[in-house]
């Protein structure tokens, strides 16, 4: 098992005609299950044509009717990349994966407040990976996302981070020491976003094969104390914390538009003070991530 | 992207939000024109910065003349200010804003910011205006009053009575406080600010409420829809290594340290500035190269890192995903090449062919130092730059 997705997730590639969503459609079709995986693109101008052997409709729901996906990847551009979530919300998908960098902030929290006032009314919940993500990936199952598949290998360890590379540092860590991964999740980098850490947590802790986790955070932001609280509370899975930016100026944006220092409590070293009160296994070296889970298993 | 005060001013009364009468000048002779034509017989000369902290450095004064309009007019333009945000160098005075004086019976603090955890907008307000925020927050928070707005919906009359009520604006002068927070609010959200802020929002003696100081920062990933808000845009008061870098792609911040870094990504970019500190020296820059890092962006970044004098050794970490190791290696040996460098370089790659990569690194017959790790990198890099 894993989180989210497995190899009979159905897909829907919102963006697949643009550049960007083309590269990286053949690279997800090309690992694992992709070919099978990867249903339906959309674009109201190229509808009834075909991409890759992939057909194109005019609409999120039409894609969705017609091929049963339930899950949907965005890669368009940013100025409409906040209307491209709520076309999958209103198709009713069950999770969407945004993976697009740049998009406005109002942009974000018009999207979540729309998503949040859905639910309250009863609507379908769907779920939001991202935006400024890399997306995620089950392991020989299916990748959804920007990461390089190869680096990845099945196993029961799972990983969750906001920034991309450092997410594939750890993957990486612990492939090469033989543990595989059962789902690898980039939440993304914006202030303003779906899933946070403490979501991914929940998840991690009731699928019952993952063993343990990695989780990697930033400077900015209450995401990662959340987590912490709640992992102390009902987390019953080892777990090895860092935070990249103990060196990171104050009031600076580094990179990440979310990555930036506003008060006492969001620098990495109190982040990683928190963390570690709550029975995680921290450390200041990103390079021993793996070599410290390694240790944590009986 | 920030802006001026008397920029951001000019913004605020666009929304209606009320601010004293003020010409913008960058001479002494126009300063005192300025001053005339406003008439009256008070003016505050205010330097333009874009750093916080200016009252303290001596870049406000209050002139009672023409005469002290023109003095003070001469020893703030061109100045070093040093403020607590600017450094110790300080930054350079190069624009004033001649202001009428304001009769200020009590002084406010508002502001509009994006909130991450509810993911709306929080209007605050406190009656400690004037004041360093942050302080007020960490000494007496409860002195600082929140409501969170839904972006559909809008700050309501209620809410923004709440907050000026709450702060003890007098009563007659309520309607001209929640006035000033709706504008403010539009204002937020009309121009896709990321803070907005007026520090004081002061009460005069005829009951009139006005925005004495304005703040703002925006969100770069919206100017595209803004060309008023680019036209703003100091670049003078802008980093010109980063200015620089930014038309590259990358992301280039300076620090203090002396290794320079050049990583694929924030987040790892980060850790690998976190490992140097870690291993016994202090980064020199933060630069993000992202994911498509061609030969001439790593040339320009070479460049960048290099034109900073303290730089003594170079570090560079790339996890390789889609962005393979041995195209990367190229610009790596490209680039040491044309900055004929004289520093110690640490490559460390991993990932997409990065066997490939080290190859061509070794082949270069460049001094290159490789490593396979972040922590052996450091190690490397802290240990040649000693």
């Amino acid at each position: 098992m894993s989180i989210l997705i497995n190899k009979d997730t159905r897909i829907i590639t919102q963006g697949i005609t643009g550049k960007t969503g083309q590269f990286h459609t053949e690279k997800c079709q090309e690992y694992a299950n992709g070919k099978n995986c990867f249903v339906a693109g959309v674009n109201p101008k190229k509808a009834g044509e075909s991409i890759f052997g992939i057909p194109i409709f005019g609409s999120v729901k039409e894609a969705a009717k017609q091929t049963g996906s339930t899950v949907s990847v965005i890669y368009v551009p940013p100025p409409g990349a906040a209307a491209a979530i709520w076309e999958a919300v209103e198709a009713e998908l069950d999770l969407v994966i945004c993976i697009t960098e740049g998009i406005p902030v109002r942009d974000m929290l018009e999207v979540r407040n729309k998503m949040k006032k859905r639910e309250e009314a009863g609507g379908k919940k769907t779920l939001l990976l991202g935006p400024n993500c890399p997306g995620l990936i089950t392991p020989d199952e299916v990748k959804i996302g920007i990461m390089p598949g190869h680096i990845h290998k099945k196993g029961r360890i799972g990983v969750v981070s906001r920034s991309g590379t450092l997410t594939y540092e750890a993957v990486g860590q612990l492939t090469e020491i033989g543990l595989g991964q059962s789902s690898a999740v980039g939440i993304g980098g914006d202030p303003i976003n779906g899933l946070k850490h403490i979501d991914i947590m929940r998840l991690f802790n009731d699928d019952p094969e993952t063993d343990a986790v990695i989780m990697i955070g930033e400077i900015g932001g209450p995401d990662e104390a959340d987590a912490a609280v709640w992992c102390k509370a009902n987390m019953k899975k080892p777990i090895v914390g860092f935070i990249a930016g103990v060196t990171a100026p104050a009031g600076k944006r580094m990179g990440h538009a979310g990555a930036l220092i506003s008060g006492g409590a969001d620098t990495a070293n109190a982040k990683l003070a928190i963390m570690e009160e709550c029975g995680f296994t921290v450390t200041r070296d990103p390079s021993e991530m793996a070599k410290l889970l390694k240790a944590l298993l009986k | 992207m920030k802006i001026h005060e008397y920029q951001g001013k000019e913004l605020l009364k666009k929304f209606g939000v009320v601010v004293p009468r003020g010409v913008f000048s960058n001479s002494v002779d126009d300063a005192v024109k300025a001053a005339e034509s406003l008439g009256g017989k008070v003016w505050v000369v205010k330097a333009q910065i874009h750093a916080g902290g200016r009252g303290k450095g001596g870049g406000v004064k209050v002139a009672k003349s023409l005469d002290e309009v023109r003095q003070y007019a001469g020893q703030i333009l061109g100045m070093q200010l040093v403020t607590h945000q600017t450094g110790p160098v300080g930054q350079k005075v190069r624009r004033l804003l001649i202001e009428e004086g304001a009769d200020i019976k009590k002084e406010y603090y508002v502001a509009a910011l994006t909130d991450r955890v509810t993911q709306k907008v929080a209007m605050m307000a406190s009656s400690e205006g004037g004041m360093n925020i942050e302080e007020v927050a960490h000494d007496t928070p409860e002195k600082i009053l929140k409501v969170f707005v839904d972006p559909a919906v809008g700050l309501t009359d209620a809410q923004a009575t709440e907050l000026a009520k709450g702060i003890g604006v007098p009563e007659a002068s309520v309607g001209k406080a929640v006035a000033a927070l709706k504008g403010l609010y539009t204002c937020y959200m009309e121009t896709d600010a990321s803070l907005a802020e007026i520090n004081p929002l002061i009460l005069e003696g005829d009951g009139n409420i006005k925005a004495l100081d304005a703040k703002f920062n925006f969100d770069s990933n919206a100017l595209y829809r803004h060309p008023e808000i680019v036209a703003y845009r100091d670049l003078d008061e802008e980093d010109a290594d980063e200015v620089e870098a930014s038309k590259f792609d990358l992301t280039y911040i300076a620090l203090d340290g002396n290794i320079g870094c050049l990583v694929n990504g924030a987040g790892l970019a980060m850790a690998t500035m976190d490992t140097i500190k870690l291993f016994g020296a202090e980064p020199a820059n933060f630069l993000d190269v992202g994911g498509g890092a061609t030969t001439e962006k790593v040339t320009e970044a070479f460049k960048i890192m290099l034109k900073n004098p303290k730089v003594k050794g170079i570090l560079v970490n790339i996890f390789g995903g889609i962005m393979r190791c041995d195209t990367i290696a190229n610009g790596v040996v490209a680039a040491a090449r044309e900055t004929h460098l004289s520093v110690p370089l640490v490559v460390r790659m991993k990932g997409t062919n990065d066997e490939l990569g080290k190859q061509i690194l070794k082949d270069s017959g460049l001094p290159i130092i490789t490593a396979d790790s972040m922590a052996e990198a450091a190690t490397k890099i802290v240990a040649a730059v000693k």
